[in-house]
């Protein structure tokens, strides 16, 4: 596959199911916690027994005023559920109570960073849908297996507008819904658990053609890293397919993660005919002003007011506060790190460079970090103050790490203070001088190099606890004489 | 003594007064039962053990002054309300080995006053019938005469209570399932506003439509267990927040200077003479109880028949998609695949007029007939709705006979589903609207009892109820019972 890409254009909109972070289910009063034991969180109405009836878990619409109001998105009310029938052995009633005329969330935009600056994505839609069971295919011997614990479940199901052009717009709009839901609360979205799940409708066309091609739509591609390998496998098969003078047939595909393809899963002779019809066992729900405004009113800052927080009140530049404002635990972390150093950059840099590194290294999250916000403070401010070097900094940090133990006690218990003291400094730099008289000779007569040399001969003498600034300034003064 | 002779009214009084225990009352119900009901097959399941311990439990808390609202009088459920521990049927194949592991809310609120549970009764599949033949139980018989059918889909609780198997029953409502057996087996069955009684583990046929109900021998027993039945639940989302009515308090109220309503469209129709003689007696009655007449119009009334069979049979396509053979009732035998499963599991457990409905409703949902069918069916559903508002600015309740005549012979519709389909041709519009209807006796013909249908304006079954006493109060047809 080696057409020339430069001359297509793929146009890409994302269908993200949100699996929202209530106590109970959609329509029942079942727990939703992940990985219980098979069947062991459906109650009667998730098991669509003869004569139960739904009814509506009103945090949801709580949750989806949220992130409406986050998108710019008009609110529907009257706000109305509606039948998505269809028989699979997962889907306990023969249909799904999903909304088709009146979504809760409708219209609205995302902001989302490109290499070529902001772009919009506009969102068509959200609406609120219940969770199909799980099918288990592999585990009975010439039979399937049924768990309805996620039947029901609450979900979200986020459309945008066919606006993304590429795998990295994709991924860039699909972090930024992640890093909202955070925000909001309503959602873990832990995609390898599949509460954000994602399905790319691709399409590609020849640049400048205004007729949109034939869609496929991927599905169920569980992290970031895949829906841009996905998407960006599904656009050159597309081209490929046309260049080689076949037509695009409309189908859902699955990717395969693990040779990096997409292969039909259904073709459109098997498409559903949904017969979508009001559900009646659910009136049409008013959401009434005050209700909508106490709801937003709740809110709490979202990443983009937090970026722009960020720059204006701390001076960070616009890809720091993109990053840090990103997760709201990193972002609340480096807050309380600031509060206590008054170091803005600096706590950014330990942030994104050491801590990032240790966490990344044992897998954890911010929140479980083993040297806390206030500690990492601490640290940046013993550097901003000039108690200790960056370098030693790094040697706290990694002792902090493994012990819990408070900056300030590894200084003392291990006597690392910097060195300021001018006539300590001059006294160690007199001794490396006198001790090699040989660099010095080659130094004076122009070996300009061995400057580093003698920085790292006095360095190593203070056991790197002088201050390099002020080693810098002596050495060279008496290096010169 | 004739225990099944006494209103269910007076056997609380005599339950109360110690006159006779629980046990005796429910003793002789369940006698009857097991002398006169293989005529009329009017049970699916007789409780006989279940309900002696609940009447030993009445009588122990008469004894000890700790009696419940209704307590120890005897009761048959029509078995599309599921009770934990008893099979419900729902009438079909596809539920004949289910039983359910809840409770519906009528009978819970029941049992919770007291009340003894005699068994399940017959009904069409699913509800979906009007003669009790398309039950997978057999079809059930008119105690009047057993030739002819009892109506339905309420055919069983109709059946029961009229040949005093029972001293009341509930039934269940979409399109006249309550009113239309009522009025062929001779009592009084009341169909409440939508909403009124939770439809919670009343198994489903058409959601927006189905409503529960009894079926009594006398307007005045039929208000006592309706306002048990109903108020609101919060198992329902479509309930309606209201508490439970009083339903007695204006029972013995005079009519005088209240109107009635007859629609012009209903009696432009052909009517059989004995039924228009009939209905016009009811209507000097109710002249000189003091009611004045008046003629109103529903002018979209004769589009209701249509209407509801596309919507019925819409929802129903839905609502029974979860007998898929996966987690309960019927499966087909050695099934090769999941498509295999569905097929013939649905196949082999719905009979015909349910597997007909389904096809028409699953028609009239897709796509590109959605418009054409559902949706112009609920617009329509609300002119409907529109006509009897405008009437009644004008009257207190509507007159019409329930039935185009009295029971028919077994059999003799089963080759034309529309000729069946027309028995509910007067009472549909009051499920389209979601209005309180009720059957009254009021003549008979060729030995068969006939009805006369009131609807009531939205919540209010107490004036209905009124009405019906009143008119009871000074008549006997509620009184005639078949000779069994």
């Amino acid at each position: 596959m080696n057409e020339n890409l430069n001359n297509w254009e793929a146009v890409i909109g994302l269908e993200i199911h949100v699996q929202l972070s209530t106590k109970s289910k959609l329509f029942s009063g079942a727990s939703t916690n992940f990985g219980a034991l098979p069947n062991t969180q459906a109650c009667n109405i998730d098991l669509a027994m003869p004569g139960v009836l739904p009814v509506l878990n009103e945090e949801v619409l709580k949750m989806a005023i949220k992130l409406g109001t986050a998108l710019s998105s008009d609110i529907n009310s009257p706000t109305s559920f509606a039948r998505k029938n269809y028989f699979y052995p997962d889907s306990p009633k023969g249909y799904q109570i999903s909304q088709m005329d009146k979504p809760i969330v409708e219209g609205g935009y995302l902001d989302i960073e490109t290499e070529s600056g902001t772009k919009r994505i506009g969102v068509t839609r959200a609406h609120l849908e219940e969770d199909a069971g799980k099918s288990l295919h592999d585990d009975f011997e010439g039979q399937s297996g049924i768990d309805l614990n996620r039947a029901g479940t609450p979900l979200l199901e986020i459309v945008s507008e066919p606006e993304i052009n590429t795998p990295a717009e994709a991924v860039a709009y699909l972090k930024s819904i992640h890093s909202i839901i955070r925000y909001l609360d309503i959602s873990d979205g832990n995609m390898a658990e599949g509460s954000m799940r994602c399905d790319a409708n691709v399409s590609v066309r020849k640049k400048g053609d205004l007729e949109l091609g034939t869609r496929t739509e991927t599905k169920n591609v569980n992290s970031f890293r895949f829906v841009e390998k996905a998407i960006q496998y599904e656009i050159e098969r597309q081209v490929h397919e046309i260049e080689s003078g076949n037509t695009i047939t409309q189908e859902t595909r699955l990717y395969d993660s693990q040779n990096n393809t997409t292969r039909p899963m259904r073709s459109k002779e098997y498409a559903n005919d949904y017969r979508y019809f009001p559900e009646p066992d659910l009136l049409p729900i008013t959401l009434e002003k005050d209700f909508i405004e106490s709801v937003i009113n709740g809110m709490p800052e979202m990443p983009n007011e937090k970026k722009e927080r960020f720059v204006s009140k701390f001076s960070l530049s616009n890809y720091d506060a993109d990053l840090l404002a990103a997760d709201k635990d990193i972002a609340n972390y480096f807050e309380e790190v600031v509060k206590i150093s008054d170091s803005p950059k600096l706590s950014t840099n330990w942030i994104m460079g050491e801590l990032s590194a240790l966490l990344n290294n044992e897998n954890l999250n911010i929140r479980d970090s083993k040297v806390s916000s206030d500690k990492l403070g601490q640290l940046v401010l013993r550097i901003e103050d000039g108690t200790i070097s960056g370098k030693i900094a790094k040697d706290i940090f990694e002792k902090m790490w493994i012990s819990g133990k408070e900056v300030d006690e590894i200084i003392k218990d291990e006597g690392l203070e910097q060195v300021t003291d001018d006539k300590q400094i001059e006294a160690m730099i007199d001794e490396v001088i006198k001790s090699n008289p040989e660099q010095l000779e080659q130094y004076r007569s122009g070996k300009d190099r061995l400057f580093g040399f003698f920085v790292g001969q006095v360095m190593q003498a203070s056991q790197g606890k002088a201050n390099p600034k002020q080693v810098n300034d002596i050495l060279k003064s008496k290096l010169e004489k | 003594m004739d225990l099944h002779k006494l209103s269910l009214k007076d056997q609380l009084e005599g339950l109360k007064k110690s006159e006779f225990t629980s046990v005796e009352l429910t003793s002789h119900y369940l006698k009857r039962i097991s002398d006169h009901d293989e005529k009329f097959n009017s049970f699916i399941t007789v409780t006989e053990e279940n309900a002696l311990i609940q009447a030993k439990a009445a009588d122990e808390r008469y004894k000890n002054n700790k009696s419940l609202p209704l307590d120890g009088v005897p009761i048959a459920h029509k078995d599309i309300f599921c009770t934990k521990g008893v099979r419900t049927t729902c009438g079909s194949k596809m539920l004949s080995n289910f039983e359910a592991p809840y409770s519906s809310t009528v009978y819970t609120k029941l049992d919770e006053q007291g009340m003894v549970m005699l068994g399940k009764t017959n009904m069409d599949e699913f509800a979906m019938g009007s003669s009790n033949e398309t039950s997978y139980f057999g079809p059930v018989s008119n105690p009047w005469d057993t030739e002819y059918v009892p109506g339905g889909s309420s055919g069983g609780s109709a059946s029961c209570v009229s040949a005093e198997l029972a001293p009341i029953a509930t039934a269940t409502d979409t399109g006249g399932s309550i009113r239309q057996p009522a009025s062929l087996c001779g009592l009084t069955g009341i169909k409440p506003t939508y909403g009124r009684v939770s439809r919670y583990g009343m198994i489903a046929f058409a959601s927006s439509l189905d409503q529960g109900g009894v079926v009594a021998r006398s307007a005045e027993d039929a208000a006592l267990i309706l306002e048990g039945m109903s108020g609101h639940d919060p198992k329902d989302s479509t309930s309606l927040k209201l508490p439970s009515p009083d339903l007695t308090k204006n029972l013995k109220n005079s009519i005088q200077g209240m109107k009635i309503g007859l629609p012009k469209e209903f009696f432009e129709k052909d009517m059989p003479s004995y039924l228009e003689q009939s209905i016009q007696e009811a209507i000097e009655t109710y002249k000189s109880l003091g009611a004045e007449i008046v003629e109103v119009s529903l002018k979209n009334i004769n589009l209701s028949l249509p209407i509801y069979y596309i919507i019925a049979p819409a929802e129903c396509s839905a609502n029974l998609s979860r007998y898929d053979g996966v987690r309960y009732g019927y499966r087909c035998e050695d099934p090769k695949d999941i498509e295999d499963l569905y097929m013939r599991t649905r196949e082999e457990g719905f009979g015909a007029e349910v597997k007909r409905r389904i096809l028409i409703g699953t028609y009239a949902l897709s796509a590109g007939f959605y418009d054409a069918y559902y949706l112009k069916a609920q617009k329509c559903r609300q002119l409907v709705a529109n006509d009897f508002t405008n009437a009644f600015e004008s009257v207190d309740v509507i007159l019409s006979p329930t039935t185009p005549g009295t029971a028919f012979k077994a059999g003799e519709k089963n080759d034309d589903p529309i000729e069946m389909y027309l028995q509910d041709i007067f009472t549909i519009p009051a499920n389209l609207a979601g209005l309180p209807g009720i059957s009254i006796p009021c003549g008979e013909h060729g030995g068969l009892p006939l009805g006369m249908q009131l609807v009531g304006n939205s919540l209010q079954e107490d004036k209905l109820l009124q009405f019906a006493h009143s008119y009871q109060s000074n008549t006997d047809w509620h009184k005639k019972m078949p000779n069994i």
